[in-house]
């Protein structure tokens, strides 16, 4: 008989459910615990389990870019990070950058600049933005659209999101 | 001085929710034992259910029901109840009606669980045995079994004009040739999701990624048997659609089917993959046939398109109107045939019919210019129209000529050599291609309600929905402007089924027609502040009439004596308190009647090609928009950068495979289904021409969501002929053509 699951791949053995466990993350600032099993990401834990839903899923699979976040400063994908290996790390996502009730220039930057139209990839994009001054790898405009091309934007924002991260550079390097 | 808020660039009014992540999408409500469901979808395209396992996944503790064909309760399944606003004629998809399997990546099962993790598992354990049909997927060896609709979805080919074969056959010049592209995805970035929560009394509230939330209510009232009233749909963010939520999506009815059967709110996200499995631009072929004078002059055209559709529906788009409206040509035969196959229905994706037929007519018309040995703007001109004779009637403008001068001046095009393959730096061989397209500009019903509180905050609201157009925005700058208030003291309420009726978001026409509505309900309104204040005897307005009251700065005055105005917190202070509504639907006026409308453009493009590699690169971009009156030339700025955008992906870069043999997209995520990325985009200037209307709408705004995509890809190929005197006639353009 020929047995197939839905993918059409051969039938899989089933292992046992994984056990959860107390996760410790520091997300913008703040220590929470949550009980989560090893298979939750990053992203799903943001989402699903804290409730910081800024960080979008957008494909699940590190293609898209939408669900990146800092973690110590340095841009990632939070979907292809596991939650139990974050512990003890700064995570910061969009709804960290803000601070008392002031934007973030680059968020500001974003707006001014009209770097959005749905939105939905801008989170992505406003860390991704800081990541990349933070690295400070980016020396040309060439630089800057081949760094900032890890992060798709289907509205096609790109030549306004290139202003902001060139504006963001510039106030970096004082240049 | 009254303030004027149109025509003026503004930021966006949902931009600090939007930067700062508290803007919220459809999967990101939340309600208090929220439950998840991962879809599982058909590994063949063709056949049926032999049986389906499910044990295994039940046995997992947290897993509470897979939902199948079996266990599916007996819902109505008359094909009325399943039809939407977007339905094309034919036989609605059903999911889990039944065992029969119609398309690679069905929804066959719906797995739901207390976690998203232990659902997605779940999935993988659900055994699904099939009895294969042999399936049909491969559209160039099905076209001779094209046939003709019985009904179109869209506007019906129009009729023959002149002897276009005859012509033809006489014409001097003649060109005929095939031009096709492969099927393309929509892919906005956040993905389908919905959320429904079960209540205590039958009903139900919905968050969906939808353009039109009136659409899901209706469909859902419908194919689950509530009463309307009993359904409430919200979609206050939508990020991103294209025309991929202007039909309900599967995940809507596996996720209301599922909260009623289990009594829990059920979230239901796809995955990208599952993006690819409900509906695409369709794979479409043309012939184009067209003959010349040898000064350049159009004497026939036979434009006969070839497009994709599934065995369940007919599916077509307006691809071949087109040489009626952008050419003077009288001799016109046009036909649209559709090729059934076992896929899932195509679905209109921004600018449907108007990117595929312009891509193709745009390139002949480039060859046919080459032919007559004329620069491609002059043979344009040449051939130029004021009239679309498609309908017979004047445009109510067009300042396309306008769009011409400036885009070609910005271009520098008066450099460009004519000769393909003479201009060249280093390696680079470079090319200067343009194309123009037209759109559509219509007005549809809509309905719109304003509320004016005591406090003087004014609040305006339709069903309609912002997907990244800037919705929000622009009806709060009409209505800002309208009734004279201050801009922070406007909002707009979109995205709730309560709200008045609203046609669908797509089709550029949200401006024109909620834009309208937003317009004529403050009108109204200021008639009621009137009338408030002759009822209680305001000394100055005792004998006005509407038409001689004028509002600015938060104040109403006589428009002849504005130095006697008066605040409407005083006015308002005369209606004991209370708020002051109103309520219309605005219906395009008879006038427009007598004129056809579209917006138009022009695209100017240069590409680099590598002579050795065969690579592409679009290094320069001018477009030129006749758009009417630009309500926000911020917001519509970004608009038409989105269209040059989607043009370059169109152009060189988006080809969704599909793999005969298995019946299935197979480059199904964003890996191998190439989206222009950053690095992809040069240098781009948009240019609104002056463009004057006062018949398209009360506004004058034409629509900017289409627009800008539609002379795009053919610019971007004709320079790609100039570069290397290769003409590739099916896109995308990638380097093994160029080789």
């Amino acid at each position: 008989m020929n047995k197939e699951n839905a993918v059409g791949t051969a039938e899989v053995t089933r292992p046992t459910l994984p056990q959860t466990r107390t996760v410790t993350l520091t997300v913008n600032g703040t220590e929470h615990q949550l009980q989560l099993a090893p298979w939750t990401s990053v992203l799903d834990a943001l989402r699903e389990y804290l409730h910081l839903t800024g960080t979008k899923k957008g494909c699940d699979h590190g293609q898209c870019g939408a669900c990146t976040i800092l973690l110590d400063g340095k841009r990632i994908n939070s979907c292809l990070t596991l939650a139990v290996m974050q512990e003890g790390k700064e995570i910061t996502t969009v709804e960290g950058l803000a601070k008392d009730g002031e934007l973030h220039p680059v968020q500001q930057a974003f707006i001014e600049h009209d770097a959005f139209q749905c939105g939905y990839c801008t989170p992505g994009q406003i860390c991704s933005v800081i990541g990349l001054v933070n690295e400070g790898k980016a020396k040309t405009l060439d630089d800057i659209k081949d760094l900032m091309s890890g992060n798709i934007c289907r509205c096609g924002a790109y030549a306004n999101i290139v202003q902001v991260a060139q504006e963001a550079l510039e106030r970096r390097t004082g240049l | 001085m009254k303030e004027n808020y149109t025509g003026k660039p503004a930021n966006r009014v949902d931009g600090h929710a939007k930067v700062t992540g508290t803007a919220k999408y459809a999967a990101e409500f939340d309600a208090p034992n929220l439950v998840h469901g991962v879809v599982v979808n058909s590994a063949i395209a063709k056949g049926r259910i032999k049986s389906i396992d499910t044990s295994e996944a039940l046995a997992l503790e947290g897993v509470l029901e897979v939902f199948t064909h079996e266990n599916r309760p007996g819902y109505t399944w008359l094909d009325k109840h399943y039809q939407d606003e977007d339905s094309p004629p034919g036989s609605p998809f059903r999911p889990l009606n039944s065992d029969k399997i119609l398309f690679s990546m069905q929804p066959i099962a719906l797995v739901v669980a207390e976690t998203f993790e232990l659902a997605r598992y779940a999935a993988l354990l659900v055994k699904v045995e099939y009895e294969r049909e042999p399936h049909s997927t491969d559209f160039e060896a099905n076209i001779s079994n094209a046939y003709k609709p019985k009904k179109y979805k869209s506007t019906p080919p129009p009729d023959p004009r002149g002897d276009a074969e005859q012509a033809f056959a006489a014409a001097e010049l003649q060109l005929e040739e095939v031009y096709s592209h492969t099927a393309q995805h929509h892919n906005p970035i956040e993905m389908h999701a919905s959320i429904a929560i079960w209540q205590e009394d039958g009903s139900l509230i919905i968050y969906d990624k939808i353009q039109g939330v009136q659409n899901s209510q209706e469909y859902i009232s419908n194919a689950f048997g509530v009463p309307k009233e009993k359904v409430q749909v919200y979609s206050p963010f939508v990020g991103g659609a294209f025309g991929s939520g202007l039909r309900p999506q599967y995940q809507l009815f596996l996720a209301v089917l599922a909260a009623r059967e289990l009594k829990r709110p059920v979230k239901v996200v796809l995955t990208r993959q599952q993006m690819f499995s409900f509906g695409h631009r369709p794979t479409t072929a043309q012939r184009i046939a067209m003959g010349a004078s040898p000064d350049g002059k159009l004497q026939a055209i036979q434009h006969n398109a070839f497009g994709e559709t599934s065995t369940f529906e007919d599916y077509n788009e307006d691809v071949v109107i087109w040489p009626g409206v952008l050419y003077h040509c009288d001799n016109v035969q046009v036909s649209h045939q559709l090729v059934s196959l076992d896929v899932y229905t195509p679905l209109d994706m921004r600018a449907p019919g108007g990117t595929t037929g312009t891509f193709a007519l745009e390139i002949a018309i480039d060859e046919m210019a080459y032919k007559a040995g004329l620069d491609p703007l002059e043979f344009r001109l040449k051939n130029y129209t004021d009239t679309d004779y498609n309908e017979g009637k004047p445009f109510s403008s067009k300042e396309l000529k306008e769009c011409y001068r400036q885009g070609a001046e910005r271009f520098g095009w008066a450099n460009r050599k004519m000769a393909p393959r003479s201009m060249k730096k280093g390696h680079q061989l470079i090319g200067w291609g343009m194309a123009h397209g037209g759109w559509e500009a219509k007005q549809k019903e809509a309905a719109a309600k304003a509320v004016l509180s005591p406090e003087g905050k004014l609040e305006v609201s339709c069903a309609t929905a912002d997907i990244g157009t800037g919705t929000y925005t622009v009806m709060t700058q009409i209505a800002a402007e309208t009734m004279g208030l201050p801009i922070e003291d406007v909002s707009f309420k979109l995205g709730d089924s309560s709200l008045p009726k609203s046609p669908l978001e797509g089709g550029s026409w949200t401006v024109s027609s909620v834009g309208s509505a937003v317009k004529q309900v403050c009108e109204k309104l200021q008639e009621e502040l009137l009338k408030v204040a002759q009822k209680n005897g305001h000394e100055i307005f005792k004998d006005a009439k509407p038409e001689e009251i004028s509002f600015a700065n938060g104040r109403m005055f006589l428009s002849e004596a504005p130095a006697q105005s008066v605040p409407l917190l005083e006015v308002l202070a005369l209606n004991e308190g209370k708020p002051l509504e109103a309520e219309v639907s605005a219906k395009p006026a008879k006038e427009q009647q007598k004129y056809s409308s579209y917006s138009h453009s022009a695209t100017f493009a240069e590409v680099q090609v590598d002579e050795d590699l065969g690579t592409v690169k679009v290094t320069r971009l001018v477009s030129a928009i006749a758009g009417g009156k630009i309500i926000n030339p911020k917001t519509a700025r970004s608009q038409i950068l989105g269209g040059t955008v989607w043009g370059i992906g169109c152009a060189l870069e988006e080809h969704t495979v599909m793999d005969n043999h298995l019946g299935r997209f197979i480059n199904h995520d964003l890996d191998k289904y190439h989206l222009p990325v950053n690095a992809d985009i040069p240098e781009t200037d948009v240019i609104f021409v002056e463009e004057k209307d006062e018949i398209v709408n009360p506004l004058g705004a034409k629509g900017l969501g289409e627009i800008g995509i539609v002379s795009v890809a053919p610019a971007i190929a004709n320079a790609v002929f100039h570069a290397t005197g290769k003409r590739i006639r099916r896109l995308p353009i990638t380097l093994d053509m160029l080789m």
